[in-house]
């Protein structure tokens, strides 16, 4: 039953994010997959700024904060003094697309054995719906109003599709969570980014694409649909590198 | 090139000296961008921490460098960063983030010049916050203010600032490196292993733990926590001067850093000459030796700041004297053409000049 549900790793209660906001359901797979990889004695989550942040606070696991795009350098250091922990990043498209897109790349390059994960709903969330690197051409936001233009906005930058073709990382997918099918697909995305970090094969990155009703400034029931029909036509998923076997 | 970590006195460049006396006092994460005149720290720490089971990283920016800092420390690790003047620029944010993480960090500033009192002292980073400041004169100092800095950071869960140049970078000196210190890692500090416990750690610039409810983070009771901290530290932490010949001075030189070595040397050739000089050599620059410099104006017709910048430290000497005397700026911004620091006007000769004129202001008029 939904009500007997209890998430792993998150305390049960009230999140106060938006109604249809698909960061809680990110965030559940990815604690879940820390819990099923039998991880939770070894993780240390290093969160980015966003909306997201205010899980931070209601997590068994630990975390440690980083200011919005520094994530990633934060994590190098973490891991690096402690090789055998398990370290992560949550972070938004605003937070590392924009802010941090030297210090992911930077880090997938030196291969550092950590595992980005970006929670991408195509805009800056927490501060009120303004265009990131990463919002689609046509995407309406408060600072596109009329829909991002490239003659006056640019493209949007593909983050999973550039990280895929840096050597230092060995895994590298795309995953949706506007549906049943799509949150299980995505979920193991997460497991094997995991292990990834765990056979020390390199660095792994998962992008989750979620719903932001709020920021998109349609109904909570249209936004799984917008998700399809907007972001994951341009931010395509699926497993863009998978080289942990290497 | 030995990596010996054992006491005895070797003759080394201040740089060494310095990577030397921070692997002895337990430093073993260290995250650096290259940078004149603090490049040959990290080249010297690179060759270093690796023998010491530590790590070296070269970051790609001053930004990555003081946040893979952070995330070394946030584990309980001995870490440190450093950079020059216009590298600390860019850690500013990160820097005062951190102290609001209470988080231990030695920073070096292997400055150009001495402009950079303003920036370490009262923080370049937004917010309100401190950082306890340190000012060797030589790497001799360096050496010994190094193994107290990690002490101080690891007491106080609070960054330390040491303020270098690129005379202590690059001159070569006889120094002995301390024995080796060993750390016991901190209960606070991250390794995953309280995870799935209830009690799952936070370190954070938020909160000092999680609220684990539907509220969220309390910033007003958090800053709060950490203002009442920076008060007991403040108050609890020693301030360090270096204070000679003032007790019949009429003139009290105030300098610090490298320039201060000068300085002392220009009152000791005034004072053969018959003139009553005395110095203060801040070593502490946070928290300020205000009573010690206040002491020293105690009697005294003139007090004289002799910094190479456009006048920095003397806005601390003014509040500590209070009126005690006048006080002089008779410093004054002194570079080459390279901008690193080389300072034509630190010329005993120069210095004596200013110091006696200064004097002889107060005593004419």
């Amino acid at each position: 039953m939904v009500d007997d549900f209890v998430p792993a790793l998150i305390d049960v209660g009230a999140h106060h994010l938006c109604p249809g906001c698909g960061e809680p359901i990110a965030m559940r797979i990815v604690l879940e997959a820390v819990a099923e990889l039998d991880l939770t004695r070894r993780t240390i989550a290093v969160f980015g700024i966003g909306c997201y942040t205010a899980f931070s606070n209601n997590l068994d696991v630990e975390v440690l904060q980083a200011l919005h795009g520094r994530a990633p350098s934060v994590a190098t250091g973490v891991k690096r003094a402690r090789p055998d922990s398990i370290v992560c990043t949550i972070q938004g498209d605003g937070d590392m697309v924009s802010e941090g897109l030297q210090e992911v790349l930077h880090t997938a390059a030196r291969g550092e054995s950590v595992t980005c994960i970006m929670l991408n709903n195509g805009v800056f969330g927490e501060t009120g719906g303004h265009m990131s690197a990463a919002t689609v051409v046509g995407q309406r936001t408060k600072t596109s109003l009329e829909g991002r233009d490239p003659a006056l906005h640019g493209r949007p930058i593909l983050l999973a599709s550039l990280l895929a073709q840096i050597e230092g990382a060995a895994f590298v997918a795309r995953g949706l969570v506007n549906s049943a099918g799509n949150v299980a697909r995505t979920k193991k995305m997460l497991l094997r980014a995991f292990e990834a970090q765990d056979r020390r094969a390199g660095f792994s990155f998962v992008e989750i694409l979620t719903m932001c009703p709020t920021g998109w400034f349609v109904e909570t029931e249209e936004a799984p649909d917008y998700l399809e029909g907007h972001l994951a036509a341009v931010h395509a998923p699926g497993v863009l590198k998978d080289e942990v076997d290497r | 090139m030995t990596t010996a970590l054992t006491g005895g006195r070797r003759l080394l460049a201040g740089s060494e000296a310095i990577a030397e006396s921070m692997v002895a006092a337990g430093c073993r994460f260290f995250a650096g961008y290259p940078m004149t005149p603090f490049t040959e720290v990290l080249e010297h720490m690179a060759r270093l921490l690796p023998g010491v089971g530590g790590v070296c990283m070269n970051a790609e920016s001053e930004l990555e460098a003081i946040g893979m800092a952070w995330g070394a420390a946030a584990t309980g690790t001995p870490a440190a960063t450093g950079s020059t003047g216009q590298g600390l620029s860019l850690m500013q944010e990160s820097l005062a983030e951190i102290t609001l993480a209470r988080l231990p960090l030695v920073v070096l500033d292997m400055a150009r010049g001495q402009g950079d009192y303003y920036q370490a002292t009262r923080g370049g980073g937004h917010g309100d916050y401190r950082h306890l400041v340190l000012a060797p004169a030589d790497s001799a100092e360096a050496v010994v203010l190094l193994g107290s800095a990690f002490d101080l950071a690891e007491r106080w869960r609070n960054p330390v600032l040491v303020m270098g140049d690129y005379y202590l970078a690059h001159t070569a000196r006889s120094v002995t490196i301390p024995d080796p210190v060993e750390r016991a890692v901190p209960d606070w500090g991250l390794d995953g292993s309280s995870g799935g416990t209830g009690r799952a750690k936070l370190v954070s610039f938020l909160g000092s733990r999680k609220q684990r409810d539907d509220v969220g983070y309390d910033l007003a009771a958090h800053y709060a926590d950490c203002a009442e901290h920076t008060v007991e530290m403040t108050r609890s932490v020693e301030p360090l001067a270096e204070v000679t010949d003032t007790d019949d001075a009429d003139v009290v030189v105030v300098a610090f850093g490298t320039p201060a070595r000068y300085v002392q040397a220009a009152a000791r050739a005034l004072r053969a000459t018959g003139v009553r000089v005395g110095c203060v050599r801040p070593i502490s620059l946070y928290p300020f030796p205000t009573e010690a410099v206040a002491r020293a104006a105690d009697g005294a017709r003139v007090v004289a700041v002799y910094e190479n910048n456009q006048g920095q430290m003397v806005d601390d000497v003014r509040l500590a004297v209070l009126g005690r005397a006048p006080v002089t700026f008779i410093g004054g911004l002194s570079l080459d053409s390279s901008g690193f620091g080389i300072a034509p006007d630190l010329d005993v000769r120069i210095l004596t000049g200013r110091i006696a004129t200064a004097l002889e202001r107060v005593t004419t008029s």
